[in-house]
């Protein structure tokens, strides 16, 4: 069983086709990362995966499922969380608060119990607060527990991001960039975090143009070019494919 | 029926045109600040009264419009200076409001300054209507619906031809990168409220000779700008002239054939129509939500 | 209870000042602006749900105010319905057309969504000015006293109880409904819409749920003003009072349950002071408005416990 597939995926934007009739599957476990040169397609990937964006053309199957036409909300609901490339923090709200409400899914929402504050609520806060302060902790950002969002630096930020998906206790995480902007002891930090996220389970699908975080730490590499798939392998495949080299690692592939 | 017909025609054209020449002013200064102008109108207001009592105190007719014009001119400028420029990093409905409080202020100094009074102007070429298959055309109406053309014609121009004109569309475009090639982007906006103020008070002193000119005539006047300019798609300053001759035919055809009184409620609910249909309006830019 | 909670302490003081004012108000006028001040506050606390936490602006609130305040009025004078079943009623009413209205309306956003809400108060206005069969048109119509399960408030004091207790309800909900699950969906709406759905927030339904609240709240506030009042015309619907009730939660504090009550009290207790520069008070208001604002962006109660924090606590290290 695939976790993930699409099929004859298509996005365009008014005359430009940023996704085009592209094909793939996703095993169930492991990290997979899409790589590709930029303006390649894998941001509006990401978008359609997460329902953002409306694909034009082809479907998108979650666990064999046709998930095409399902909302944001309701493919979180199903288990798939993402980070974003430009961070989207709650920046109106504390550090832990934003974590807090990747609890959602999982904490009475009912109305009536919320507006008369019942015992139900209150253990729902106490959960959803105690979670998110584990989750801080697990992506190491005990020191902002109390913070405001806004307060935090970049590199928290990203790490924020993950702990807030993470939250929504997601069967495939995708992570647009998570090391874009960071310096290379963060870089190294996040790599560790991505690799320990995967061994608890989690599919983690990640978008990244840092090639040695990228080559080191993905179990498959999956190449698009122009909104379309173009290999598909191990680090070491793709390092080593012709058409890889040609279409993206060119210059810089050859002096690795 | 013709006749009736092209009467209606006619009212609504011309408030239209007024319309759309506040409509303009919201989208300019909304251009180049993301603000929503709601003195706006004030300055429509400025541009009667000051003519008005102008002409009481002895001034010729053509000067006084001159000096109501420069008069809304500086008000704009001193808004911009003393209430925009302190609050760039304010939130929008703080914006909002603060342009909301310096309308209240500039009403409440126009009625102690001149008064509550209705007042009308001389329309520039007399009040001979013209005879058009049975409709009646006052000249007031060609002298508005000209000088929009002249106005429209001149800010094409201005925004396609001169250096200036193109520095300001290019800080509506994206402000940062207009910083970084050199643009002074605090001029540009100042230049905006100049701009703004100038156009509203012109439709002022236009409207004046045919539907008076009172402290609070700006209140609706400015709503109706505010609703061209959004029907038309914010940030559009043609869309807005558009904007405001659907709203203000509209209205027209409202009270000819429906009810008077529901004039205003129609000219409404069409906006609402096109806002349903079209979130950001009939020329908005559409936006794609980037991650 | 948690006594340490921001939440809790501010209830508390609040419900004292409700309790200790009644020692200083020594005629019925100030009883009346109390009354008043109770009741905007409502309506500003419901607002502020809509706009400080959840990011929606809207400028036509003062329409569900007045049709709360015509529902009561035409149906216990036409209708014969009691009071209370009349503003029940009205509350359901409201609660269904806004609920109606908010899908289209809340897919608009910014200053589009500024001129739906605008649309929508102008023609909940212009319907009261004109279907004068039923409300009287321009000149108001009368409203029948308030009975609650046969009592009859008639005095000042007695209002003042039913005005304040009100307030502290709406307080309570509102206070309640952010400190939830509920209420954090509503300031992920705020912050990053986007963020919110893919944290499985379904923001539409959110969005809705806050506009029908804050409609509820107003359309309540606005019965009891309307019986309390005795009389209503369509002013109440008025694009002004909308634009007043925005302004209170915008100069209070957004986002802050009791900016919106401190703004309230601010912005019905100034006018009545400004009578005294008579044909300057316009403009005395208007500037004393923008000054404020421009110069305590954050509203004024944020503004002032930045204020006392810097004073009496240690300089923030973070």
């Amino acid at each position: 069983m695939s976790l993930i597939s699409v099929e004859h995926l298509t996005k365009s934007f008014g005359g430009i086709v940023a996704v085009n009739e592209l094909d793939l599957t996703i095993e169930p476990g492991g990290i997979v990362s899409i790589i590709g040169p930029n303006g390649a397609g894998k941001t509006t990937l990401f978008n359609l995966l997460s329902g953002i964006y409306q694909p034009t053309a082809g479907r998108i199957f979650f666990a064999d499922e046709d998930v095409t036409d399902l909302s944001c909300h309701e493919l979180a609901g199903i288990g798939l969380s993402r980070t974003f490339q430009n961070v989207q923090s709650f920046m109106n709200m504390s550090a832990l608060e934003n974590v807090m409400v990747g609890c959602h899914l999982h904490s009475n929402q009912r109305f009536i119990d919320t507006l008369l504050q019942l015992p139900s609520i209150k253990k729902s806060n106490r959960e959803c607060r105690d979670t998110a302060i584990e989750l801080m902790t697990y992506v190491g950002l005990k020191d902002y527990i109390s913070a405001p969002a806004d307060r935090l630096p970049y590199g928290a930020l990203k790490r924020l991001e993950i702990a807030r998906a993470l939250a929504t206790r997601p069967r495939v995480l995708l992570l647009d960039e998570p090391a874009a902007g960071l310096n290379p002891r963060e870089t190294q930090e996040i790599d560790d975090l991505i690799r320990d996220i995967a061994k608890q389970g989690t599919t983690v699908m990640l978008v990244e143009h840092d090639m040695k975080l990228v080559m080191g730490i993905s179990d498959r590499i999956i190449v698009i070019d122009h909104g379309q798939w173009l290999a598909e392998g191990t680090a070491e495949e793709i390092r080593h494919n012709p058409d890889v080299i040609a279409a993206y690692l060119g210059e810089q592939g050859r002096n690795r | 029926m013709l006749a009736e017909f092209l009467q209606y025609l006619i009212s609504g054209v011309t408030v239209g045109a007024i319309y759309g020449l506040v409509g303009i002013g919201f989208s300019i200064i909304y251009n180049s600040s993301q603000v929503i102008n709601f003195t706006q109108g004030e300055f429509v207001m400025i541009g009667g009264m000051a003519t008005v009592s102008l002409i009481s105190a002895g001034v010729p007719m053509p000067l006084a419009m001159l000096g109501a014009v420069a008069l809304a001119t500086i008000v704009g400028v001193a808004l911009e200076k003393f209430c925009i420029e302190p609050s760039r990093n304010a939130p929008v409905v703080t914006l909002i409001i603060i342009t909301i409080g310096a309308s209240i202020f500039l009403r409440g100094t126009a009625e102690v300054l001149w008064d509550r009074n209705f007042h009308s102007l001389v329309p520039i070429s007399g009040d001979n209507p013209i005879d058009i298959a049975g409709a009646k055309l006052l000249p007031q109406s060609i002298w508005i619906v000209g000088s929009l053309m002249v106005i429209v014609c001149g800010l094409w121009l201005f925004f396609n031809r001169t250096l200036l004109g193109k520095a300001m569309l290019a800080t509506s475009y994206n402000r940062l990168a207009a910083q970084l090639v050199g643009i002074e982007v605090r001029n540009i906006l100042l230049l905006s409220f100049v701009l703004s103020s100038t156009l509203g008070a012109v439709a002022g002193i236009l409207i004046a000779p045919i539907s008076m000119t009172y402290s609070t005539v700006g209140v609706m006047l400015g709503l109706k700008g505010f609703s061209a300019a959004i029907v038309g798609g914010l940030g559009n300053p043609m869309g807005a002239i558009l904007g405001g001759l659907i709203v203000g035919i509209a209205e027209a055809m409202t009270a000819g054939y429906i009810s008077s009184a529901y004039k205003d409620a129609v000219a409404f609910i069409i906006i609402l129509a096109v806002l349903f249909f079209m979130p950001n309006g009939l020329f908005g830019r559409k936006v794609v939500e980037k991650v | 209870m948690n006594w340490r909670q921001p939440h809790t302490g501010g209830m508390v003081m609040l419900l004292a000042v409700m309790a200790v004012l009644p020692l200083f108000l020594d005629n019925s006028f100030q009883y009346e602006i109390a009354i008043k001040v109770a009741l905007n506050a409502a309506v500003c606390v419901g607002l502020n749900l809509l706009i400080g936490y959840t990011g929606q602006i809207s400028l036509g609130h003062a329409g569900f105010f007045a049709l709360g305040a015509y529902s009561s009025a035409i149906l216990t004078d036409r209708y014969g319905l009691p009071p209370m079943a009349a503003m029940l009623t009205g509350a359901l009413g409201v609660g269904l057309l806004s609920f109606i209205i908010a899908r289209p309306i809340l897919k608009l956003k910014g200053h589009y969504l500024a001129m739906g809400t605008l649309g929508m108060g102008v023609i909940i206005s212009i319907v009261l000015n004109q279907e004068a069969d039923f409300t009287g048109g321009p000149d108001g119509m009368s409203v029948a006293a308030l009975t609650i399960f046969g009592w009859e408030p008639v005095t000042e004091f007695q209002w003042y109880w039913i005005a304040v207790g009100f307030l502290a309800l709406c307080v309570w909900l509102s206070l309640n409904l952010i400190n939830s699950p509920v209420g954090r969906a509503l300031r992920a709406v705020h912050g990053s819409e986007i963020a919110a759905r893919t944290m499985g927030i379904d923001t539409t339904h959110y969005k809705v749920l806050v506009f029908v609240v804050s409609a509820v709240m107003a359309c309540l506030a606005g019965s009891l003003f309307a019986h309390y009042n005795g009389y209503i015309t369509p002013s109440k619907a008025d694009f002004f009072y909308s634009i007043e009730l925005v302004t209170m939660v915008v100069l209070g504090g957004m986002a802050s349950t009791f900016g919106a009550v401190i703004g309230a009290v601010v912005l019905t207790v100034v006018p009545q002071v400004l009578t005294v520069f008579e044909n300057y008070e316009m403009m005395v208001f208007g500037g004393v408005l923008m000054g404020m604002i421009i110069f305590m962006h954050k509203g004024l109660l944020p503004t002032l416990s930045e204020f006392i924090g810097k004073r009496f606590h240690e300089p923030d290290k973070r």
